[in-house]
């Protein structure tokens, strides 16, 4: 079904989502919130820009933005996949805690925060470019590559990555010479087996935007893991 | 009326039990009535409850009316909740662009009376009238809404010893801050704010926003968190010709406020955002500060991050916050900081606030959201979301505005 959401509002828009099963394509898009929020299954194409929490707890859709995204895409999603053609604003997969998310450029501040893993639910969160402030911030689980393929000449994240991050492992395609992390995280050359398992996610990346996965798996990759040895649990009370 | 009717209302309670119900009814409508009254001011009442913004400049000076600005709040909509609405526009008054526009809200004639003779005695008003503006159910509750373009007198600014723009400065805080009901709300030449309570598209209608042009324009919605919404309230909040509008709240604001007001401004609208308006004027204007060094105090970047910079950065970014220390603004914001010829737009340095900027041909565009540039140049290009603390600085081509 297609949709010209160009005169409806976030509200409209959603009713028109839940009313239908079926696959929908969304043209003209203006900012509105919320779209396909807690969907199960079916496909979504998006063009135009969506607005902030696209695709919050989304549960099974493939959600498909064909330019840039807003803010909190696939906040607290659980399972689906978003891919975004563009880049993608601050807060990306806050809070996910499954499903996947594929940016082809770049992510503003504060990417994954706070994902988490548990049992079969492993959220990935896949950014093409560079990333801002404050990447993977309490990160808790599942994984995040970046794999700066950006040309703007700037680093591969900016301030503070991995601030608080006790759970999950962040890959960065980048020898991490520039980059300050906090003194509570391991920061380590990606082993074989580490890159092994970041082969699926690359190859996607690659499937859905073009490039060649042998030559981005050269890497170097920086892995980031929380440093179990010095635990974050000295900094509260202990009880 | 700045001090609210609660007293009376308890007090009338105390004694309930004295009065008959009818009385009762009658103590609990007037609370209502109360609430309802459009004189409420900041302050007296916190709404449990962000905004938006947005901003179009042409580098090439090139006029625009009012009404894309007004279309681009549109999709940013559910930022906001009626409770403000404003613009600001940059060469709209060519044909007075060597006097100061004022644009004044009156409570009633006869604040309008009292503060006319105060400017009578300070200024030569070459024109002054009553706003037109387009009744419309959106709006309601509207104040007094004058303009005057005005002149210094020189014999009294040369024995007062300042500058035109210091004596300008003095002039509208004395209003402001001694005139009880008249607020002026913008004061900058070839430039002025339009501001209300309500949506911006319904605001820029009220104001006939059509029929103005100018090179920049910049606006916002208002969804006040700490206090009630009202017409001076409302962004964007200006001295001279600096506007600001802005999306956040500033944690900063009494430290902020009680330094500012050691060099005479006095925060009579008790709204954060009004505060950055007056460090913009003290650094830039009095100091003497460039933007960008403008930016680097409010936005002043981690010690940790400032020792890593190179040494001449290091040495720059060490000597504004040693010097300015209580004028860092924190807490979250992303601002549009309008001034003669040109914009900066700033993010506080955690980045606690989206804000995109967007360019196509002369064009700069920023906003709180994409969708809001789309709206105004659906081609857009270079659309980027600057690093927290980093200023976007656009200045219209020298002799173009």
């Amino acid at each position: 079904m297609k949709i010209n959401a160009g005169k409806l509002n976030y509200r409209e828009l959603n009713q028109w989502l839940r009313d239908t099963k079926e696959d929908c394509d969304i043209v003209d898009c203006r900012g509105q919130r919320f779209i396909a929020a807690g969907r199960k299954g079916g496909k979504i194409t998006i063009s135009g820009t969506p607005g902030n929490a696209l695709g919050a707890y989304l549960d099974g859709t493939r959600l498909e933005v064909m330019g840039n995204a807003q803010d909190a895409v696939g906040d607290t999603m659980n399972d689906g996949t978003i891919i975004i053609h563009g880049n993608v604003g601050d807060a990306a997969g806050y809070a996910m805690r499954g499903g996947s998310l594929y940016v082809k450029g770049n992510a503003g501040y504060r990417a994954g925060v706070h994902m988490k893993a548990y049992g079969d639910k492993f959220p990935v969160m896949v950014i093409g470019g560079r990333t801002g402030s404050f990447l993977g911030e309490y990160l808790a689980g599942g994984v995040i590559v970046v794999l700066g393929l950006h040309n703007d000449g700037k680093r591969i994240v900016h301030y503070f990555p991995c601030t608080g991050m006790h759970g999950g492992k962040v890959f960065l395609r980048s020898d991490c010479s520039t980059v300050d992390f906090p003194d509570k995280v391991h920061v380590a050359s990606a082993t074989p087996e580490d890159l092994e398992e970041i082969r699926p996610y690359v190859e996607e990346y690659v499937r859905l935007f073009g490039g060649d996965a042998e030559t981005l798996m050269k890497g170097p990759f920086t892995v980031v893991t929380p440093d179990s040895s010095n635990p974050y649990r000295q900094l509260y009370v202990t009880n | 009326m700045k001090e609210m009717g609660y007293d009376s209302c308890i007090n009338k309670r105390k004694t309930r039990s004295e009065i008959e119900d009818s009385d009762a009814e009658r103590t609990c409508s007037v609370m209502i009535n109360e609430l309802r009254d459009p004189k409420l001011r900041e302050g007296n009442i916190r709404i449990p409850s962000g905004c938006a913004i947005a901003a179009v400049i042409s580098r090439e000076g090139k006029k625009m009316t009012g009404e894309k600005i007004a279309e681009s709040m549109k999709p940013m909509r559910d930022r906001s909740n009626g409770l403000g609405g404003g613009f600001a526009g940059y060469g709209i008054y060519p044909e007075y662009r060597d006097y100061y526009a004022l644009h004044i809200f009156f409570d009633d004639n006869e604040a309008r009376k009292e503060c006319e003779k105060y400017l009578k005695e300070r200024f030569d008003i070459v024109w002054a009238e009553e706003m037109q503006v387009r009744k419309i159910p959106e709006i309601t509750d509207e104040p007094l809404i004058w303009r005057y373009f005005v002149a210094p007198l020189q014999s009294l600014m040369r024995s007062m010893q300042v500058d035109e723009r210091e004596y300008v400065v003095r002039a509208v805080t004395a209003v402001n801050l001694k005139i009880d009901g008249a607020y002026v709300f913008s004061s900058g030449k070839n430039m002025g704010v339009f501001k209300a309570v309500g949506y911006p598209e319904d605001v820029g209608r009220f104001y006939r926003l059509e029929e103005y042009e100018g090179y920049c324009w910049t606006a916002h919605g208002r969804y006040p968190t700490n206090t009630p919404g009202w017409w001076g309230g409302a962004h964007p909040f200006a001295l001279l010709d600096w506007t600001v509008v802005h999306n956040g709240e500033i944690s900063s604001y009494d430290a902020n406020r009680r330094f500012i007001e050691m060099f005479g401004y006095k925060c009579t609208l008790q709204t954060d955002t009004e505060v950055i308006t007056y460090i913009a004027d003290y650094l830039c204007r009095r100091q003497g500060l460039t933007l960008r060094e403008a930016a680097a105090v409010m936005a002043a970047p981690f010690w940790s991050t400032i020792a890593k910079k190179p040494p001449l950065d290091k040495e720059q970014y060490m000597y504004l916050r040693q010097v300015f220390p209580s004028l860092l603004v924190t807490g979250p914001f992303s601002i549009v900081l309008g001034f003669e010829g040109g914009l900066m737009a700033l993010n506080d340095r955690l980045k606690l606030r989206s804000m995109v900027v967007g360019e196509k041909d002369d064009k700069v565009f920023v906003a709180s959201e994409e969708a809001a540039i789309r709206v105004m140049e659906p081609n857009a290009e270079n659309i980027f979301a600057p690093a927290g603390g980093e200023p976007v600085i656009v200045n219209v081509r020298e002799g173009a505005f």
